[in-house]
């Protein structure tokens, strides 16, 4: 009976709010900053949901804060790009199967000046390395997310730990890709960004690409369903149809149609 | 600088224009934010006004609590209610996250402790006021709140004007239980955030103008209805 009477007054409010629930059907996708400030979303998402009628309803954050978002249940499909945090994810139950979809690469950006004298080099262990010497200013996400993920790992591989640093050169701005770029630009520091980010970002001001080509700065993204025998609201179906568009030939290659500037930013590679 | 008063104006022609997604975007955040200084005002003032009116042991603790409570953090509300509504928390099963009502939720927590706290300071003011009479017409201390509330209606205005500028200002809450999903969940602060974000700083910046512009305007019919109920309040004296 109280719940029934919340429920009307949730949809009085709703309705008001106007918001109607006899809507199409729709999927919740986790994903990350990149695949949505790039525009590839809103690029390939119209032709999918022109097809099935499935509105895709996109939460765009850092993967750190995605996959947590999704052990929650808070959504149907993950889409991010941390292969070692996902396979963790789908190994402990919570997603049903990992797929490859696409992937970009990471470039290493800095002032122009270049302090640390690492422009045109292709190996980021020995630019990171040269930016630890120069002690010069270097804008770290600090946020868990994968970019994050991904470069503490080119800083393991250095034998440098920067955190060591922190609050001196080594800056962790807690924050997503492009309010990093934002602190990087006003403060003329080094920062490792994903290319998709990076090329649709419009405030670069000082900064330009100094290192990229390093094999080691391989990017892939990958999409989970969500495992409905964890979390019982999870709309597998609608789901694993997106999840098959995506890493299927129409998915596929709206990905590899998406340009910016006459650049391709996402390279599609499901099996 | 030149590729930014590019941006400005190009911002500014996309408002004149009319241009329907931005529209979109202008549109909930009003309703969101209006719906939730609404609820607000029908749960704080009737609070406001009984802390006004009533002696009881604690009381004094109660106020500087509801005081405080003005500050609340919006993140930590954003917060609290995503646990409240994510499938994992207890009121997962009504499947309202990344939805407006998880936003008006949040607003609501935020702006109910500003709307009571100025209410029970206006009321007490008139309280003090109105004693003698209240008294003489044998009026109960709580039965008078009504009557206070009324009176003070005025004043009171003040008030949801302060808890409006609060909601409709906040991105920290909204972002976390809204999603700022396209087409859905996304207002204008969150709008500004993700600009900001994708270094579209000009863009940000004019969205930003159209904010302080949509504030100014409610304040301002406010204002304009509020004298008229001024004077015509003098004409019927």
């Amino acid at each position: 009976m109280i719940r029934a009477m919340i429920k009307a007054a949730l949809v009085a409010i709703a309705v008001t709010a106007g918001e109607s629930r006899a809507e199409s059907p729709f999927i919740i996708v986790q994903s990350t900053t990149s695949t949505q400030n790039s525009g590839l979303l809103d690029f390939i998402l119209p032709g999918f949901e022109a097809e099935t009628g499935i509105d895709v309803r996109v939460v765009a954050v850092g993967t750190g804060q995605a996959i947590r978002n999704a052990r929650n249940g808070d959504g149907d499909v993950l889409l991010v790009h941390s292969k070692p945090a996902e396979e963790a994810f789908v190994a402990d139950g919570w997603g049903v199967e990992r797929f490859d979809v696409m992937y970009n690469d990471f470039v290493l950006v800095g002032p122009k000046s270049d302090p640390a004298q690492v422009k045109g080099g292709d190996d980021i262990v020995a630019a990171l390395t040269a930016v630890a010497e120069a002690q010069a200013p270097f804008a770290s996400r600090g946020d868990d997310s994968g970019t994050h993920k991904a470069e503490l790992g080119h800083w393991a591989r250095t034998g440098i730990d920067p955190t060591d640093a922190s609050g001196t050169w080594y800056r962790e701005t807690g924050s997503g890709m492009g309010a990093t770029l934002n602190i990087a630009s006003g403060m003329g520091a080094y920062a490792l960004t994903d290319r998709a980010t990076w090329l649709s970002f419009g405030n670069r001001g000082d900064l330009d690409i100094l290192v990229e080509g390093d094999p080691a700065l391989f990017n892939q993204y990958g999409v989970i369903l969500v495992n409905p025998e964890k979390h019982s609201g999870v709309r597998a179906a609608a789901g694993q149809r997106f999840i098959d568009w995506l890493t299927g030939p129409d998915g596929q290659s709206a990905i590899e149609a998406y340009q910016l500037d006459g650049q391709q930013l996402f390279f599609p590679n499901a099996k | 600088m030149q590729g930014f008063a590019e941006e400005f104006r190009m911002a500014v022609s996309l408002i004149l224009q009319g241009d329907a997604e931005l529209w979109a975007i202008v549109m909930l955040s009003l309703r969101v934010s209006v719906l939730a200084v609404l609820i607000s005002a029908l749960i704080g003032m009737p609070i406001g006004a009984a802390l006004a009116v009533a002696r009881f042991p604690g009381r004094r603790a109660l106020i500087i609590l509801m005081n405080a409570l003005m500050g609340l953090p919006p993140v930590v509300v954003g917060l609290l209610v995503y646990l409240m509504l994510s499938r994992s928390g207890p009121l997962g099963v009504l499947e309202l996250l990344y939805t407006p009502i998880a936003m008006i939720i949040a607003q609501v927590v935020l702006v109910t402790p500003i709307i009571a706290a100025l209410t029970r300071q206006v009321v007490e003011m008139l309280a003090e006021e109105y004693a003698e009479q209240l008294r003489s017409l044998g009026v109960s201390r709580l039965s008078s709140v009504p009557v206070l509330l009324w009176d003070a209606r005025l004043a009171l205005v003040t008030a949801l004007l302060a808890g409006f500028g609060r909601a409709i200002a906040e991105v920290g809450a909204v972002i976390i239980v809204g999603g700022n999903i396209n087409h859905v969940t996304r207002v204008m602060t969150t709008t500004i955030a993700l600009e900001t974000s994708k270094g579209n700083l000009a863009l940000a910046l004019a969205l930003g103008a159209i904010l302080i512009g949509i504030a100014v305007a409610v304040n301002a019919m406010v204002s304009a209805l509020t004298l008229r109920a001024e004077q015509e309040g003098l004409r019927h004296a």
